[in-house]
């Protein structure tokens, strides 16, 4: 086998995301399930009214919270796959060279589909232990007819199973792109870095050109620092929200979603960039650039895709929200008027700022403290 | 002058731990060409990271001009390479991502050299300047890692294997290079090498044996890069 089953536990986002998209599903879903057993008991315009909102309230969460996790965690397994293949070069060349092809060595890798198996059943197993208190918070507004929670074996199914088998298919036909490589190009060991020429307008210091080379090296880097911010400014303000729609058990449980997300996401990427320009620094410190100056050039970069990703986030959420209260619950009588919510808006935007900018200088420092030595006994 | 006093540096720890340096001292002439000769293993590429600041003594001194630098703080030695030091290393360690002119551009700029398009020629890279180090070949990054380090002006130049990853004639060019701009521009060279024919370039050896210098002499019959012997 290519790949082993240890590397699998590596892929901890992947399992955090999966984890927390199936938690999401599993529980509107069978929520959505159950609630059509009391369609019957359902009299009067108002009623029927209140039914359709949550019904659809239940798909839309399912849709954006599942929907948009389910992409997150393919984008993650793709960069993984991607950096599995880049770091594995010689290995995979040297398969190659005895001979085996490209769809016998691209089987093995399958087995990253079991990092989604194993955050899904994480998920799944986790909504129905959640299952009772988030009926009990739900039936006790005694606006609709009571009902239990029911275990229904379809979403095993369509939550667990079939997202680990699209998943293990995705990774066998991702890899079987990547190795379509040239035996001595993977040999060689190193990955062609693909260059994309930047025009500078005027005379750009070094220290800018490394900046924007550390961005153009790895984009998927900004992407995940971006979704990182997204994430938190789109589900903390949707936290307060839906606080103030009084839907306390889901702004809670989309609070601990969005906090999750969003430092797994961010750590993932962080990480990511220590290793991929580990060596560089090195460099930069052996010439005689300062700690801070290379902290800067190799951090900095990224901020802008963070602030982009929380202003995105911030818009985003008050869409949905905006969405949910004019066009859902329309007809339903006593919900509370929604408006952006500034206050709400500063609280995570500080929060936020605060802790990227500890995060980044905190990986900023190690990246500073590597040196020439590590590197070359790294290279030998 | 830059002089060693009872340099001693060991590595590991517990019953690990390995003497790699055992009391060095030596004196190496400003404006020279000096080369530290050994084997694998001998001691001389540690001799020469704490010869140049990149790493720290366990106990004795370094001495420039009389200033000690393992005195110094990391912020200092920092600035203390940043003002004198320049390395080529075997495995060129030149940033992937950037392009030749900015490459050494990454040393000039720590000189404010703008004129460093002059070394880029000099070593005969200007039709290069624009290709990025994964388009070039083994002899012409080496002669980017020589640009980068010379563009930074520096007093004192180390050289680590610099022709331990290249084939005979790229090795003599880039050695010649060397020598040549160091004639030029007077800046001391510490070469480490283990090829006792690239040593007869040198004008002082220092043979190193086990983390002691075994034998150090004056060479009065230097060669150039394509005399020597390979």
């Amino acid at each position: 086998m290519v790949v082993g089953i240890k590397d699998i536990f590596k892929l901890i986002g992947i399992i955090i995301v999966a984890a927390c998209a199936v938690f999401v599903c599993t529980l509107f879903q069978n929520y959505n399930i159950d609630l059509q057993s009391i369609e019957g008991q359902i009299d009067g315009e108002q009623l029927k009214i209140l039914y359709d909102a949550v019904v659809m309230t239940g798909k839309v969460v399912i849709a954006v919270s599942g929907g948009c996790l389910l992409i997150t965690a393919a984008v993650m397994l793709g960069f993984y796959i991607k950096h599995y293949i880049d770091t594995h070069r010689k290995e995979l060349g040297i398969l190659k060279a005895l001979g085996y092809s490209n769809i016998k060595i691209a089987s093995g890798f399958w087995v990253f589909g079991l990092s989604v198996l194993m955050g899904a059943l994480l998920g799944f197993i986790g909504a129905y232990c959640f299952m009772p208190e988030f009926y009990s918070v739900q039936n006790d507004d005694k606006m609709l007819p009571k009902f239990e929670a029911e275990f229904h074996v379809e979403l095993l199914l369509l939550f667990v199973i079939l997202p680990t088998v699209v998943f293990a298919l995705l990774s066998v036909l991702y890899s079987l792109i990547k190795i379509k490589t040239p035996v001595m190009e993977l040999l060689k060991g190193k990955s062609v870095i693909k260059i994309k020429e930047v025009k500078f307008k005027g005379e750009a210091s070094f220290l800018k050109d490394m900046k924007n080379a550390v961005i153009r090296g790895r984009k998927s880097l900004v992407f995940f620092i971006g979704f990182a911010a997204f994430c938190y400014s789109d589900m903390v303000q949707m936290f307060f929200g839906m606080d103030t729609l009084g839907n306390e058990v889901t702004s809670v449980m989309i609070l601990m979603i969005g906090i999750t997300l969003a430092f797994t996401t961010l750590f993932i990427a962080v990480t990511s960039v220590v290793k991929a320009n580990g060596k560089n620094v090195a460099v930069m410190r052996a010439f005689g650039y300062s700690s801070g100056e290379c902290r800067r050039a190799v951090m900095d970069g990224y901020r802008p895709a963070a602030f982009v990703g929380f202003v995105i986030g911030t818009f985003y959420q008050y869409i949905l929200l905006k969405i949910m209260v004019t066009v859902v619950f329309k007809d339903v009588e006593n919900v509370p008027e929604y408006g952006f919510d500034l206050k709400a808006m500063i609280i995570t935007l500080i929060t936020f700022v605060i802790i990227y900018e500890i995060v980044m200088y905190l990986y900023g420092r190690k990246i500073g403290k590597l040196t020439l030595k590590e590197v070359m006994l790294d290279s030998e | 002058m830059i002089k060693a006093e009872n340099i001693r540096k060991f590595y590991g720890v517990g019953d690990s731990k390995a003497e790699i340096l055992k009391g060095i001292s030596l004196e190496i002439e400003k404006g020279g060409f000096t080369v530290i000769l050994g084997a694998s293993g001998s001691g001389k590429s540690t001799l020469l990271n704490v010869l140049s600041g990149l790493e720290r003594a366990e106990s004795g001194s370094v001495l420039y001009e009389g200033e000690n630098i393992e005195n110094y703080t990391d912020e200092q030695l920092t600035e203390f390479r940043k003002k004198r030091i320049g390395f080529i290393f075997q495995q060129y360690y030149l940033l992937p991502n950037l392009n030749v002119d900015k490459n050494v551009k990454m040393g000039a700029q720590l000189a404010g050299n703008r004129d460093y398009g002059e070394i880029i020629a000099a070593l005969g890279l200007g039709e290069m300047k624009n290709k990025y180090p994964h388009q070039l070949s083994g002899g012409e990054q080496q002669r980017v890692s020589v640009a980068r380090a010379l563009a930074k002006k520096p007093d004192v130049l180390f050289l680590d294997e610099p022709t331990g990853a290249l084939d005979e004639e790229t090795g003599r060019l880039v050695l010649d290079q060397i020598s040549k701009l160091q004639k030029e521009l007077g800046f001391t060279v510490i070469m480490v090498t283990h090829n006792a024919n690239i040593a007869e370039m040198a004008h002082w050896i220092i043979k190193m044996n086990s983390g002691r210098i075994a034998e150090q002499y004056e060479n009065t019959a230097q060669k150039t890069a394509y005399e020597i012997g390979w």
